[in-house]
């Protein structure tokens, strides 16, 4: 973040502003990948009009940065219509697409309506496991064919690679591929459970050898030494600060007009449909009680070696029952990082062990065996 | 004298944070931020305002300050923001476009 980025989220933070706000204008998608959190399903999304509401009380609001996503955002047959409604309140719009549906004109108006950014999912440079992952034949080449387009029309392209155990290997091609393009390219190595709970997904997140290994590659780290490092004992400051920007100056609107605090975290703090945004982000209790949780009042990791630096997501935590709790797979993130357990390791690892209760078991022979386990 | 009209370029983002104009240029994503002067002439920069009328009616009203430095600091500002593609400026009337009518949010 820049420095006057940073000074104007500190500002936003003051005033109580969402000064950042993800809007999912769909869930519907023309891809099926196979990491996704979503159902595809619709189940009665916003209205053009609905919308276009929505985004007046957003400008009100305070609402700079707008993210416009979904599901896949150029299946809304109204999205241009939406998007030059937003630019006209002269948010800086950044769009998340797959961008299979972008061609020269989508590129050229997306252009003329001064799009800040597009960031497109890509998974490999390979079209067989990018496709295997997106379970649509021909769609690495249609998103590589956008972005040139985009390119082409002097847009700020923004490949996403999120890592999972199919494409592993192909990160470094992934990086190249960006490379040659001319765009920038972000990797994120956390696979989310979907929105329902549904946690199958995680099955297909990268294990503890391969994150290492992500984690100890100086072209995505920089300084592996520092990166690696084992955590400093936090200072006062730390266990004072909030944990994320959700529900502080961040939040997330889906297609249905719920506002949650963040993408990943679905903890409900109301509707557009019934309430004001800004009455929402002001006075919703769930979103209060969100913004109260400081560093100090998290359960176990106040007591955690890497609570200074952690990349704990409320969401994930929230989404394994407890939103003041660990997030495992940060934990696991820790650990592969530094090669220190987190607390929350070690406590489950004590909690295993009283689970397993090895004891001598008399035979009639008055012999004894081991390993039942209680 | 010849009369200098200013217009906002519809390309950029903008919101009012606490009374102060945050931009962020649609040539490279750079973000600034406006003072409440620089403020006060984004919002009217409507392309068919003269520079001299906007310094009168609305900067010196609000300013205690000389309407002939305020013109010439005013000037100075414009071109500045224009070279950094927040602001069009021209000897001419501007016609501004659909987009960016949301300025004064």
């Amino acid at each position: 973040m820049s420095g006057l980025l940073e000074e104007m989220s500190a500002k936003a933070l003051r005033l109580n502003i969402p000064l950042n706000v993800q809007l999912d204008l769909t869930y519907r998608c023309n891809e099926r990948c196979v990491h996704c959190y979503l159902d595809h399903d619709d189940h009665g999304e916003m209205t053009t009009t609905e919308i276009k509401h929505l985004l007046d009380e957003m400008a009100d609001a305070g609402v700079f940065i707008l993210t416009l996503s979904g599901g896949e955002i150029f299946l809304r047959k109204d999205f241009f219509e939406i998007l030059e409604h937003a630019r006209r309140l002269m948010f800086c719009v950044k769009l998340k697409t797959n961008a299979v549906l972008i061609r020269e004109r989508e590129a050229a108006r997306l252009l003329d309506l001064g799009v800040e950014s597009v960031q497109i999912s890509i998974y490999s440079h390979r079209p067989e496991v990018h496709d295997a992952i997106t379970l649509v034949p021909g769609s690495l080449k249609r998103s590589l064919n956008a972005i040139r387009f985009l390119k082409a029309h002097g847009l700020k392209v923004i490949i996403a690679n999120v890592l999972m155990t199919e494409n592993m290997r192909d990160y470094t091609g992934v990086r190249a591929l960006a490379t040659e393009l001319g765009v920038e390219c972000t990797l994120d190595p956390t696979v989310t459970p979907m929105m329902d709970g549904n946690r199958s997904t995680l099955s297909l997140s990268v294990d503890q050898s391969e994150l290492r290994q992500v984690f100890r590659d100086a072209s995505l780290v920089g300084d592996v030494d520092e990166f690696c490092a084992i955590p400093a004992a936090p200072g006062e400051n730390e266990l004072e600060a909030t944990p994320c920007s959700a529900g502080h100056t961040a939040c997330y609107v889906s297609p249905y007009g719920e506002v949650f605090p963040c993408v990943q975290f679905p903890y409900p703090t109301g509707n557009v449909r019934q309430q004001r945004f800004v009455d929402i982000w002001r006075h919703s209790e769930q979103m209060n009680e969100v913004r109260s949780i400081r560093v100090k009042d998290l359960t176990t990791c106040t007591s955690c070696s890497h609570v200074s630096n952690c990349t704990r997501c409320p969401g994930l935590a929230y989404m394994e029952g407890n939103m003041r709790g660990p997030s495992s797979q940060d934990c696991e993130k820790s650990f592969a990082r530094t090669g220190v357990p987190s607390a929350n390791m070690l406590a489950k690892k004590r909690q295993a062990a009283n689970l397993v209760q090895i004891r001598a078991i008399p035979t009639s022979a008055g012999a004894s065996v081991t390993g039942a386990i209680a | 004298m010849t009369k200098l009209y200013v217009a906002r370029n519809p390309r950029v983002a903008a919101r009012s944070l606490d009374g102060e104009m945050m931009i962020m240029s649609g040539r490279d994503s750079t973000l600034f931020t406006l003072n409440k002067t620089a403020t006060i002439l984004w919002q009217s920069a409507d392309g068919n305002t003269p520079l001299n009328e906007i310094v009168e009616q609305r900067i010196c009203a609000e300013f205690a300050v000389e309407p002939v430095t305020a013109l010439q600091d005013a000037e100075s500002l414009a071109r500045e923001l224009a070279n950094h593609e927040i602001l069009k400026i021209s000897e001419e009337p501007i016609a501004q476009g659909t987009l960016a009518d949301g300025a004064q949010r």
